[in-house]
């Protein structure tokens, strides 16, 4: 466990109680909705919010307890806000090298060049912060966070304040940051698509508490959690690109649990690959689908049947190959079928996004 | 009518720009840091210190130089202690002056200098906190530059404002020739003695320096100007 934190505040209505251990690496997503105190504890864990009853840990080092406090500026971290907030009066060049410059030379690790391929920002150097998009802005932003050489990134909701077309302008910047940065990212979210596809960990919040924090698959398809239950509820499936079917144009991921079929994909053969399905996509057969247009159906077993909100459905949980599918099917199918835990069925899913 | 000054009066000038120079770095110095508070202060007693920094704009200049007079003269609050520790009072001097004119200007610097304050907001200060700025650094290289335009029309004002100076020189300064004689007071001099020649110099000089002062700043104005940054 790489940080610690515990952080305790009383504003007003609003009481945040939470006791986080984030992992030292991959992407942990703070999760909830708006008010549940996810950009709250990111500036705590950032500094720019101090308060009182709060300790935290990095990688062993003490940055605030009830008698230390360190400041923001000396923190070993990167932070992304919402909205860009380029300097106005430096060009985006001078944007990007603003914390480099503020941090000696045996500490720069990344180099001013790497950032500017990894984000794609060749022709924007010259640029003032107004002539460019929202989506460019931000890439400059991240970049000028990643030439601290941090050694965390806290990143608040890059994208919330963009456009769809900028997101996914960005999204591939940060699945290739996720990918090739050796540090722990801390993401906070409400969009459970983007956490689906960029997370490994998450910290699911609710009103200022934890409800419960592990890695993303477990916690996307846990039933004793809201996750599974609301109409976005899904499974991600993580995987290897096996073989293009050119022809179809198709491309086959393998795992253990068996294999899927997804619209091709620009992924050389064995990269891995994850796979998000949506409970509402899956529907369950007791015997192998022959002659069905559903191209994938995987063997499962039951692990859980459990009762979904809406009383006319179930919640089934699916064990594939150690990895966890969730399939919403009608109380009707449910008692018609004679499900029951630990069965052995087919999984036919009707869809499945790539992320 | 050829323009030609008499010692003295080329002596007020030099005294007038004096003092207009001198109070207006003191005043920016001391009021940077003040209006970065104000703009930015929760504080509720917020209210009574931005009424008492407008009030030298509202009080005749002098009933203000009548109250300074009071405290920096020899029996005064200021003055008296600086006699007590060996020291001159401050009243019928530079340095009385200098008060004065400082607190004369005071809303025209604190004015500009907390709006664009305002205006810069606090966010760009914590992005470049979290760029390992310390807080000194975030002053000169993201506030000032954001709100230079604020920075050079407080010093405009304030150089303007006490260039034009009357009543409160007047009252606590008299009127010592070399010392504290100043243009605007040299200028009532000779219309009082009927010299109306030397007062057209003295003014047309005042009104010349005053117009190309505001021309080259207008000018330099829209040159400073930060995109994206309305101040």
């Amino acid at each position: 466990m790489s940080i610690q934190a515990k952080f305790h505040l009383e504003r007003g209505d609003f009481t945040l109680d939470v006791d986080l251990q984030i992992p030292g690496k991959g992407v942990t997503a703070l999760f909830g909705r708006s008010g549940s105190g996810k950009t709250t504890i990111l500036r705590c864990l950032a500094g720019l919010e101090r308060i009182e009853d709060a300790r935290l840990q990095f990688n062993g080092d003490l940055w605030q307890d009830a008698t230390f406090f360190l400041p923001v500026h000396q923190r070993p971290l990167g932070y992304v806000f919402q909205e860009a907030s380029l300097f106005p009066h430096l060009t985006a060049k001078n944007n990007l090298l603003y914390g480099f410059k503020r941090i000696s030379a045996r500490e720069r690790r990344v180099q001013l060049d790497d950032v500017v391929s990894l984000l794609g920002l060749e022709t924007l150097l010259t640029r003032y912060p107004d002539a460019l998009s929202g989506g460019q802005r931000q890439r400059v932003a991240i970049g000028r966070a990643l030439l601290t050489s941090p050694q965390l990134l806290l990143m608040d909701e890059p994208m919330a304040s963009l456009d769809v077309t900028s997101k996914g302008e960005i999204l591939p910047y940060l699945e290739r940051l996720r990918d090739e940065l050796s540090i722990p990212v801390v993401y906070v979210s409400h969009a459970i698509e983007e956490v689906a596809r960029l997370a490994d960990h998450m910290v699911l919040l609710e009103a200022g508490r934890t409800l419960a924090q592990g890695p993303l698959q477990t916690l996307l398809t846990r039933t004793d959690l809201p996750l599974a239950h609301s109409e976005q509820a899904s499974a991600v499936i993580e995987g290897t690109v096996a073989v293009h079917h050119e022809p179809d144009h198709l491309t086959e991921v393998t795992f253990a649990g068996g294999s899927l079929l997804i619209s091709r994909q620009q992924r050389a053969i064995g990269a891995p690959l994850r796979a998000r399905i949506l409970a509402r996509d899956v529907s369950v057969a007791l015997a192998r689908p022959d002659a069905s247009s559903v191209l994938n159906s995987l063997q499962v077993r039951i692990a859980e049947i459990s009762d979904d909100p809406h009383p006319g459905h179930m919640i089934l949980s699916l064990d594939v190959g150690g990895q966890t599918l969730l399939a919403r099917i009608s109380l009707r199918s449910c008692r018609q079928l004679a499900l029951e835990k630990g069965q052995t069925l087919w999984a036919m899913v009707k869809g499945v996004a790539v992320t | 009518m050829p323009i030609s000054l008499s010692p003295q009066d080329t002596m007020a000038l030099w005294v007038t720009f004096k003092l207009a120079v001198i109070s207006t770095t003191i005043l920016l110095v001391l009021c940077a840091p003040a209006a970065w508070w104000l703009a930015h202060t929760r504080w509720r007693g917020k209210v009574v210190v931005e009424a008492l920094v407008t009030l030298p704009l509202v009080l005749p200049p002098t009933v203000l130089g009548f109250y300074l007079l009071l405290l920096l003269g020899p029996r005064g609050w200021v003055g008296g202690t600086l006699e007590s520790m060996g020291f001159n009072h401050l009243a019928f001097s530079f340095t009385g002056l200098v008060i004065g004119s400082m607190i004369y200007s005071l809303p025209f610097v604190m004015q500009p200098l907390t709006n664009a304050f305002q205006a810069t907001g606090t966010r760009v200060l914590e992005v470049a906190a979290t760029l390992r700025a310390s807080p000194l650094d975030r002053f000169f290289t993201i506030v000032a530059p954001l709100a230079r335009r604020g920075f050079l029309t407080a010093a405009v004002l304030s150089f303007a404002h006490t260039l034009g100076e009357f009543g409160v020189i007047i009252m606590i300064g008299g009127n010592i020739p070399g010392q504290t004689q100043v243009a605007s007071i040299a200028i009532y001099d000779h219309v009082e003695a009927m010299d109306y020649q030397s007062a057209h110099a003295l003014a047309l000089i005042l009104v010349v320096l005053s117009f190309s002062l505001l021309l080259a700043v207008y000018g330099l104005n829209k040159k400073f100007k930060v995109v994206g940054v309305g101040s």
